[in-house]
């Protein structure tokens, strides 16, 4: 045990780790409680990685495969770790041919990503998706909610760079 | 429940409301295929779609697995539409099904490709290429392949519901959907205990068994139900026979005690049964080295030598160790050589190291030293008190049944080990003694429980007698002055006396935790008088249960392979008994009472036992400070030595004689539940060794005492005719599910539970217990204690399970436990070579540092002869029982240089 708290220190502060054990402890005994534990812990470390999810397992007394069977099932899970902000470039048909693919290209090369990965800073996190139901806006892409249209791929850099 | 009416396929039927149309097609003689539901374990997800029906009404088509039947439902289950979308399922199925049957080893028994078959489906319309998963055969015992995976969810319902090993889970969505182990990692790399039963439920060949691969296909294989040969369960299964050898061992869902489980052992543990060092002839030893010979030549010999020093030095320098791997049969022949024909009682066998205490304690408190409650009851306890019993490992069927009391019945369990077992995981309790202060804790418990007026005062008037002596002593262990000894707090103590005394049925198990010790008959006594305190015995679900360590070591202790009573516990001492045996097997017998492993083997030291007959045990790795033992075996002037491998004992033998395994013998073995039942030959004897029961009568004949037998059966007659618990036992009785002694005569039915109205003794004897400490107790010198038991993996000495290859694939080496405070006061790290060392001698051993062990105890299992535990323990024994002190000694540990 002694062990893991060390490996979880090299990733996470004292104070993250007390933090994780005190939403263990509330959800511990819960039934039903797993998804609002894993939430809540992704909401607090911003990713549910291996190591945490054995601590949870431990603790909690939940198998190691049944709280990794829900983490890759409910998409909102993650185990990489997330950016500070997500960046989403549609890849749908209409952004497609405007320009969308020019924008993911650029991206991908600017800050050495693959769609669904995180910058080496950990200030993006970079996903394309199919279509947000803003055609008349295309090519677009959406920063924390907040959406960019008619975007030109030479000015994504500049719209990025606001967040950094 | 009421009856109502409903037609199926055009026929009217009357059914029981609520039942599932597939229950009552079933009823109707309709059969429905299906492939996700197991109806036996009560898993009907609805979820193959394989088993949908046409109900009138319903737009829908329905699982007729999962769709209770009402009034005036009208179904069809063969109609055109049902077929159709049976068939359209199928094809989705197989689109991304490898079609390998031709060497698939599922091929046969194939629920995917028996549908295939009736459908008429030679490939599907919708075949993709889905990217391949790498196979998984990391397992020693279970190869996965995922790609023939139809998620199906039995595997998972078997591991998480039925077993709780919680190993395997669905993991990933829609089309990436796989089953996870962990966290997706190899099989062996995860918490799976390889007990196998995912193999047993998987209806494709996604789950097989390694070791059987390119052994025969389903239909080529003979089926020999049989009992298992390792530990005290007994579970039957079949053994799988292909041109006169064993190519696996398969469930048996008929089999009363287990079911179709099984634990790792029983399941992948028996290709030793054709390794290659069997002994396959009679060996004698020439010039120091041993050299083939007849088995005319060793009768011979063997007959000579024991005449010779029966005449020179008397009957009692002669002395017979039997086995509780052997049969009653043999237990019973192996201790009438020793009585009829060697003319002594110096018989025992290794009861006398695990249970001894048992038999001793229970007899006089109770009358009989068994388990007093059935497995099946334990499930329905509503407390559990479990100690020194790590039942996880060594009782894997039994922990199951302990789980589901827990999981499903909503059972209390209190766990009282130091060590920090599996099944602390489901305990509401867990009480961590000092090894070696159970009667303290006990003492703690019944003084709460008198304080708190809690105990059951009609049982205690009514059925026993002692109650003020107990009481008297009792009082004298508040729970304050036993957590001083113990170590346990006293808060814990009143809370386990309160849930143990409350509850309306609690089953005391334990095991040899509590009976290894010098105090092991106090401790014995100790749940006893706990369990009477309580009127918690003669009551189903509620009793002291002690589980046995090895498949027949409740047989070979019914059967007399002891040295003070003959078979069914009747006295040497007693005229009229021995009166009895004189007469029936025609010849004048000692009533003077004979000595115990320990002592054979000190006789043998100081030259006092010359001759020694050793059936299927290991002395040689079993007996405590081993330096001694072997040392005893070496002087002994002649030994002669039966097994199918040569052991660490049969080293020092002058001859060897090659007995059988379990596939190659007929005869009975006896559980830890007092279940005698069968176990059948399946193989012919390999080389030229023989059963057990024709080496005894054999060398008998030659001794000049007629001894014949034309089989086992008749064996048991004679047994059922001497011995009144085993009175209405025969072969015919035993064929379907065994039967609990006692059995007193052919129209008896067998025993679920003892003591139910009256104890065997009469009254129950409480027993006024004092805490005395261990003989030898940690010290400046040797710091740590030392305590030692077993692993899931192997059993016993190893002689066997070392020659698994799987089992010793998985579990390689010994491993001494250290907690982690010591390690890094002994500035020891994780599997570093560590050497441990007691008074009477020294090991190498990797450590292991774990909470599991807690500080200041050093555990160890005994299995592996490179670093052999019992060259430390101490030979102490308990004056009673005479059981060595297995679990307390002290060592000191540090790092091998």
């Amino acid at each position: 045990m002694k062990q893991q708290v060390d490996n979880l220190q090299e990733e996470f502060t004292l104070e993250q780790i007390n933090e994780l054990n005190e939403i263990i402890e509330k959800y511990r005994v819960e039934p039903g409680g797993i998804i609002p534990l894993l939430k809540e812990t992704q909401d607090l470390l911003g990713y549910l990685p291996i190591n945490i999810q054995k601590q949870i397992s431990d603790k909690a007394n939940i198998p190691l495969s049944r709280i990794y069977g829900i983490v890759t099932f409910y998409s909102f899970f993650t185990m990489t770790p997330r950016g500070k902000h997500t960046v989403k470039v549609c890849l749908g048909t209409a952004c497609y041919f405007s320009g969308g693919k020019e924008i993911a290209e650029t991206i991908e090369g600017e800050f050495r990503v693959k769609s669904g990965e995180t910058t080496a800073d950990r200030i993006f996190t970079y996903e394309t998706v199919r279509c947000l139901g803003a055609c008349g806006l295309a090519p677009a892409i959406v920063v924390d909610g907040e959406v960019y249209g008619r975007v030109k791929p030479s000015k994504v850099k500049e719209i990025l760079e606001k967040y950094k | 429940m009421s009856l109502i009416d409903i037609i199926i396929n055009d026929n009217k039927l009357k059914i029981e409301e609520g039942t599932t149309i597939l229950d009552a097609a079933k009823e109707a003689g309709i059969k429905i295929p299906t492939l996700c539901a197991m109806p036996e374990f009560g898993f009907a997800p609805g979820s193959c779609r394989i088993c949908v029906v046409e109900v009138v009404g319903m737009p829908a088509l329905v699982a007729s697995c999962t769709y209770p039947v009402r009034e005036g439902l009208k179904i069809y289950t063969h109609s055109e539409r049902v077929l159709r979308a049976r068939k359209m399922t199928l094809e989705f199925l197989l689109a991304n099904h490898p079609l390998d049957c031709m060497t698939c080893e599922k091929s046969g028994d194939c629920i995917l490709e028996e549908l295939a078959y009736s459908f008429g489906i030679k490939k599907s319309r919708f075949e993709q290429n889905r990217e391949q998963i790498p196979l998984d055969e990391t397992s020693p015992f279970i190869v996965r392949d995922l790609n023939k995976c139809v998620l199906c969810g039995r595997c998972i319902e078997i591991c998480n519901e039925i077993l709780q090993s919680h190993a395997i889970n669905f993991g990933y969505r829609s089309s990436q959907v796989k089953i996870i182990a962990d966290e997706d990692v190899d099989l062996r790399l995860s918490q799976c205990l390889s007990c196998g039963l995912c193999v047993v439920v998987c209806p494709v060949g996604a789950l097989t068994d390694k070791a059987a691969q390119g052994k025969g296909r389903t239909w080529e294989f003979k089926k020999v139900k049989t009992t298992c040969n390792y530990c005290g369960c007994g579970c039957n299964f079949d053994l799988n026979i292909k041109e006169g050898k064993v190519a696996k061992v398969t469930s048996n869902p008929e089999s009363i005690v287990n079911g179709i489980h099984l634990c790792v052992k029983g399941r992948f543990g028996y290709d030793y049964i054709h390794r290659e060092d069997r002994l396959k002839t009679p060996l004698i030893r020439k010039n120091g080295k041993f050299e083939k010979a007849s088995w005319e030549e060793a009768y011979q010999l063997i007959s000579s030598k024991f005449t010779k020093i029966k005449k020179e030095s008397g009957n009692d320098s002669l002395a017979v160790l039997s086995s509780a791997k052997c049969t009653n049969e043999e237990n019973y022949l192996l201790m009438k050589f020793s009585r009829a024909v060697l003319g002594t009682n110096n018989v025992d066998h290794c009861a006398r190291l695990c249970h001894s205490a048992t038999v001793a304690g229970l007899a006089q408190a109770f009358g009989s030293g068994a388990m007093t409650n059935s497995i099946k009851e334990i499930a329905d306890a509503s407390a559990i008190y479990l100690t020194g019993s790590n039942t996880t490992e060594n009782h894997p069927i039994i922990a199951l049944e302990i789980k589901k009391a827990v999981t499903k019945n909503g059972a209390k369990l209190i766990v009282a080990d130091p060590r920090e077992i599996e099944l602390v995981k489901y305990a509401t309790l867990w009480l961590r003694q000092r090894p070696g202060t159970d009667v303290a804790l006990f003492n703690g418990l019944m003084n709460v429980i008198i304080d708190e007026g809690l105990e059951d005062k009609e049982f205690i008037a009514q059925r026993t007698e002692g109650y003020e002596e107990l009481k008297k002593t009792v009082l004298k262990y508040t729970p304050e002055v036993v957590e001083k000894i113990t170590g346990v707090p006293a808060e814990d103590i009143r809370k386990a006396a309160r849930i143990y005394a409350t509850a309306p049925t609690a089953s005391l198990i334990y095991s040899m935790g509590i009976t290894q010790h010098t105090t092991g008959t106090d401790n014995v006594l100790s749940t006893a008088n706990l369990a009477m305190l309580t009127g918690n015995v003669g009551k189903e679900s509620a009793g002291v249960n002690p589980l046995r360590g090895q498949s027949n070591v409740q047989g070979a202790c019914d059967l007399g392979a002891l040295p003070n009573v003959y078979s069914g516990y009747q006295k040497v001492t007693d005229p009229q008994i021995q009166e009895k045996f004189s007469k029936a097997w025609g010849v004048d017998l000692s009533d003077k009472v004979g000595l115990t492993v320990v002592e054979i083997l000190n006789a043998a030291y100081e030259g006092k036992i010359k001759g020694v007959f050793i059936v299927a045990e290991n002395p040689a790795m079993s007996e405590p400070d081993l330096n001694h033992a072997r040392e005893a075996l070496k002087r002994t002037e002649f030994l002669v030595v039966s097994d199918i491998f040569m052991t660490e004992t049969a080293e020092f033998a002058d001859v060897i004689l090659p007995g059988v395994t379990i596939a190659e013998k007929d005869g009975t073995l006896t559980n830890t539940e007092r279940r005698v039942q069968r176990v059948k030959k399946a193989i012919e004897p390999i080389g030229e060794a023989k059963q057990e029961w024709r080496i005894i009568s054999e060398l008998a004949q030659k001794m000049g005492y007629n001894m014949s037998y034309n089989n086992p059966a008749e064996i048991m007659e004679e047994i059922a005719k001497l011995t009144p618990i085993y009175g209405g036992i025969s072969y015919e009785r035993l064929e379907k599910d065994g039967l609990q002694w006692p059995c007193i005569d052919v129209n008896h039915t067998g025993t679920k539970y003892l003591h139910k109205d009256k104890f065997s003794r009469g009254k129950g004897k409480f027993s006024a217990v004092e805490f005395k400490e261990a003989a030898e107790l940690p010290d400046k010198e040797y710091p740590l204690l030392f305590t030692t038991g077993r692993v899931l993996y192997h059993f016993h000495t190893g002689t066997i399970t070392r020659r698994s290859k799987g089992l010793d694939e998985i579990c390689p080496e010994a491993f001494v436990e250290i907690n982690p405070r010591d390690a890094k006061e002994l500035k020891i790290e994780n599997e570093d070579m560590v050497e441990v060392t007691s008074r009477r001698g020294k090991i190498k051993a990797k450590a292991q540092i774990t909470e599991k062990s807690g500080k200041g105890v050093v555990f160890m299992s005994f299995h592996f002869h490179e670093a052999a535990a019992n060259l430390l323990t101490n030979a102490a024994l308990d004056p009673v029982a005479k059981i060595p002190e297995y679990k307390v000694c002290a060592v000191k540990v540090k790092k091998y240089q």
